[in-house]
Formats: C-alpha cells, sequence, structure tokens
C-alpha cells in the first residue's frame, strides 16, 4: 500500500514537470515571431518591450558595473591575452570609461554577428567591438562620436608597388576576399579592373606570394599589418574610397548614457587619450606611421 | 615535424583556460544530461499512450525541437525571453536550457522507439502471468527498453558535448572560444598555432567522450 502511493505521487511529480516542459517547448514558439528576423521585427515587439530594455547613465552609476561587450578574439583591438586578461585598443578604452564612471568594468565576450543583438536586448551598456558605422547599422543602434578611422588599403610587392587604381593595365588582376568591403567598392568604382576572389585570408593571401594578382585589396588595418609582418611588400595606397569610422554604441534611445560617452570622447582629446591608446595597444603591429591617419581624437573626423 | 605551435599552450595560463573551457562546456551538457534523460523517458512513455490530445502536443514539441538549429534556439532562449518577457538569463542558463528542451525532445523519440520495438508478446506474456501493469513495466518491459536505449543515448550525450561549441555565440566562453582566443592572441608570433591548438582541443574532446564510450560498452556486456 505504501508503496504505491509513492509510486502515485512520484508519477504526479514527473507529470506536472513534464507537462511543463511542454509548455516550454510550445511558449517559444510563441516567441519565435518576435525574435525571427530579429532586426526586422523590432519596431513590431514593441507592444511586448512594455519596459525600456536599457539602463541610462544613473542606473549605471548606481548598479557599480557597466557590461561592455568587446572583441575575445579580434587582436590587437580587443583579445585575451595568456594570462586570461582582456587587452586591446577597445578594452583599454573600456577600462578608462569604467574608471571614470567610477563603476566596475564586465567585459562581455561579443561575435561580430551578435553586437546588435547584445544592444537591443540591454544584455550589454555599450558595444566597442571595433564596431564600423554604417547607416544600416545607425538604424538598429546609437553610435557615438568615432575614435578610429577605416578604409581600404591597397598592398603589393616591392618590385611593382601599385600607387593608383587610374590606367589600371587590363591584363593585371586585383585580389580580394569575397564578400568584403573592398569587393563592392571595386566592382562599384572601378569595374574596369579583373578581380581575382578568394574565400578566405588564407588563400588570399597566397595568391599575393605567388603573384597572381598584382596587388591586393583589403581592409587597410589588414594589409598594413600584412605589410609590417611580411618584408618585401608595400602599402602604395593606404587610403581608398570613403573613410567609414568605429565609434562605441549604445542601445537605440539611451541619451543619457549616449551623451556622456561623447562628452568623454571630447574631454579625452584634450590629453590624447586614443593617441596614448594607440601606442599602448596598436604600435606593435600597425607601426608608428598610421597613427595619425587610423587615430581619431576627441570625436573630430580630419576632413579630407 | 612540422611546427605545431603548441608552445603557445605552455605560455601563461593557457593550458589551464582550455581545461576551465572545457569544464564549462561539459558542466553546461552534462547538466542538461542529467535533467532530460528521466524527463525524456517520461515524454517518450506517454507518447506511447492513446491519448491523441497528448499525443498531438508532445509530437509539435519533438518536431519543433528538431526541425530548429540549435544556434536559432539559443539565440531564441538568451535574447527572444529578453525581448518578449524581460528575463535576463545568463548565458549559460539560456544554453542548459536550450540542451534540456532538445536533449528531452530527442530522448522522448528514442524511448519511444525503444518502447514500441518491444514485441507484444513479451506484454500479454506478463497478463498471462498475472503481472500487473507496473510490475510488466518494472521487471519486463524496462530492462529489455534500457538495453536498447543504451547505444541511442551515448549517441546522444556525445552529441550534447560537442553541440556546445555553439554557446560561444550567446557570450559563454567555451573551450572553442577559449582556443580562438589563444591562436587570435598568437596570430603575430606564432602563426601556426591552430594547427597545435585544434589538434589540443580535438584530444581533450575525445578524452572527454571516451569514458562515456566505455560505460556504455561495460553495461551492454554486463547487461547482455
Amino acid at each position: 500500500m505504501k508503496k504505491r502511493t509513492k509510486i502515485a505521487t512520484l508519477l504526479t511529480t514527473l507529470a506536472l514537470t513534464a507537462s511543463m516542459a511542454a509548455c516550454g517547448g510550445s511558449s517559444s514558439s510563441d516567441t519565435t515571431t518576435a525574435a525571427a528576423g530579429s532586426s526586422a521585427a523590432a519596431a513590431d515587439t514593441s507592444a511586448a518591450e512594455a519596459q525600456t530594455v536599457y539602463r541610462t547613465l544613473d542606473e549605471i552609476k548606481e548598479s557599480g558595473t557597466i557590461n561592455i561587450g568587446v572583441f575575445s578574439d579580434k587582436n590587437p583591438f580587443g583579445y585575451v591575452d595568456e594570462n586570461g586578461e582582456y587587452q586591446g585598443y577597445d578594452v583599454y578604452f573600456a577600462n578608462r570609461i569604467g574608471e571614470d564612471l567610477g563603476v566596475e568594468v564586465n567585459l562581455v565576450s561579443t561575435e561580430a554577428a551578435n553586437r546588435i543583438e547584445y544592444l537591443q536586448t540591454g544584455k550589454v551598456d555599450i558595444i566597442l567591438a571595433n564596431f564600423t558605422v554604417t547607416p544600416e547599422r545607425a538604424e538598429e543602434v546609437d553610435f557615438a562620436l568615432p575614435y578610429m578611422n577605416v578604409a581600404l588599403g591597397v598592398i603589393s610587392p616591392e618590385s611593382n608597388v601599385i600607387t593608383t587604381l587610374d590606367n589600371w593595365n587590363a591584363d593585371d588582376q586585383m585580389i580580394v576576399i569575397s564578400g568584403t568591403t573592398a569587393e563592392t567598392y571595386l566592382i562599384n568604382n572601378y569595374p574596369d579592373i579583373p578581380l581575382q576572389k578568394y574565400d578566405s585570408y588564407a588563400t588570399a593571401k597566397n595568391a599575393l606570394e605567388n603573384g597572381n594578382g598584382v596587388a591586393w585589396a583589403n581592409d587597410n588595418t589588414e594589409v598594413i599589418a600584412f605589410a609590417l609582418q611580411n618584408p618585401g611588400y608595400e602599402v602604395g595606397i593606404p587610403e581608398l574610397g570613403n573613410k567609414d569610422t568605429i565609434a562605441p554604441a549604445v542601445t537605440k534611445g539611451n541619451t543619457t548614457l549616449l551623451d556622456w560617452i561623447n562628452d568623454e570622447i571630447k574631454s579625452l582629446g584634450a590629453e590624447q587619450f586614443f593617441h596614448a591608446d594607440y601606442e599602448a595597444t596598436l604600435i606593435d603591429t600597425y607601426g608608428a606611421d598610421y597613427e595619425e591617419s587610423l587615430v581619431v581624437e576627441g570625436g573630430e573626423v580630419p576632413a579630407n | 615535424m612540422p611546427d605545431l605551435g603548441i608552445e603557445v599552450l605552455f605560455k601563461g595560463k593557457n593550458m589551464l583556460r582550455l581545461l576551465g573551457g572545457l569544464w564549462t562546456a561539459l558542466r553546461i551538457s552534462l547538466i542538461a544530461v542529467v535533467i532530460s534523460i528521466p524527463l525524456g523517458i517520461l515524454l517518450g512513455v506517454l507518447m506511447t499512450k492513446k491519448n491523441r490530445m497528448l499525443h498531438a502536443i508532445l509530437r509539435v514539441y519533438l518536431e519543433f525541437i528538431r526541425i530548429m538549429p540549435q544556434m536559432v534556439l539559443l539565440f531564441l532562449v538568451y535574447f527572444g525571453t529578453t525581448r518578449s518577457f524581460g528575463w535576463d538569463l545568463s548565458g549559460e542558463v539560456a544554453s542548459i536550457i536550450v540542451f534540456v528542451l532538445w536533449g528531452t525532445a530527442e530522448m522522448s523519440d528514442l524511448v519511444r522507439g525503444a518502447l514500441i520495438s518491444i514485441p507484444k508478446h513479451q506484454y500479454e506474456s506478463c497478463e498471462a502471468l498475472g503481472l500487473s501493469r507496473t510490475q510488466t513495466y518494472l521487471y519486463v518491459i524496462i530492462p529489455q527498453t534500457i538495453r536498447r536505449l543504451i547505444p541511442l543515448s551515448i549517441n546522444l550525450i556525445t552529441r550534447m558535448i560537442k553541440t556546445t561549441t555553439l554557446v560561444l555565440m550567446i557570450g559563454v566562453v567555451e573551450v572553442l572560444k577559449v582556443a580562438q582566443q589563444i591562436i587570435e592572441a598568437n596570430r603575430m608570433n606564432s602563426p601556426n598555432a591552430a594547427f597545435g591548438i585544434y589538434l589540443t582541443i580535438f584530444l581533450l574532446y575525445f578524452l572527454a567522450c571516451w569514458p562515456i564510450s566505455l560505460l556504455a560498452r561495460h553495461l551492454e556486456k554486463k547487461w547482455r
């Protein structure tokens, strides 16, 4: 008799848990509609998002911790060193933000593909992950003032340095990596240049070394680093096309935090903070020659 | 001997960090396994029942989880719950929830399959012997089912361990993420480190999954 009641209780408990699990399954299917197509659905879900997802400046100060999303595997912008400590250009700035706000910094490892999602759900307060400002992204998040420049660059062997894309010899081919901004830019602006497309960095690198193409177009930070590591190559065109900038981003509408960051970037300009940052973190990779062209100080992009 | 860049493993705390990452991966998968196996068994048993309503619900649940890529489920649970309900789950909790949902669904189908593969005469013989329903399950059906289930569930468990590589997408730093961090941090001075590090990860996963296979083989022999 006793045994039977025990079994009965056990079964009831299990059945309850199971029904909960089943509900969990079906309710998450409801959220599919809300979360699928993340960005596009953002506006429609406003009904579901009754509460504001982000934390204001005061709330962050009160909590004593700021969550900042950085890359953990993009040397030298945000990476983790052999002792498990975050390092890099973005991290250097993140730590300064924490110091000036008087709060602890909690660095969160993000991926290129989930940076916007992190901000839109308020899971981080700021993204400092080498985030290039684009009009599409600016619709999803709020960008602060920039702290770095990026552009395209073209690298070629020292024996035949390419310094201009005008009057291109139609027999020569340009190496690009598929899907990069370099590819799009060249197709749109120099349709006459024959492109040799590769899927990965490694294969493009081999192609340049084997002389399959006369030059390689890529992000200028990449080609500059390549030239420094591989003697015999020179960045003939360090800046090509539109200059893009890299800036901190906050959740759309978080104006208190955005204003604070903008003021911070302006006041840091007085002490040449980002030059110090470059010298601490980027100089080994890019050398001193590119300091002026890569660093944006005080949020002011020099007109060119 | 080609240069595999193994030396970066011995820099600073790199080896310890990799092992810490492996522990994170194992913790997520093992907690999920411990919760989802009993739940899966229960749901599997319920699926063999004739109740239409119950059957439909469980079927929808199973198909939903089976069709969705785990990556989408992770995003749904981690970001989706914040968007829709304002829950701020940590990456690790979200991963455990997804792995439990997934493990339970797959396990329930394995159990259902194992149960219906028990021939009808086994039940009828029990009835002829005058065994009660509980006794029939306890002494005849379940022991046979478990034997059929072992290789299948081992397959599921090792798959769950290996699929933890996806949780890096929701900010959980597990062994693969640590590996990428180490490789990138040494991009300049040891460009070949990727080979050595991935080889190490292969060994780590092997060491984590091999004992489970051994245990399964042992059980299969013991219960033959």
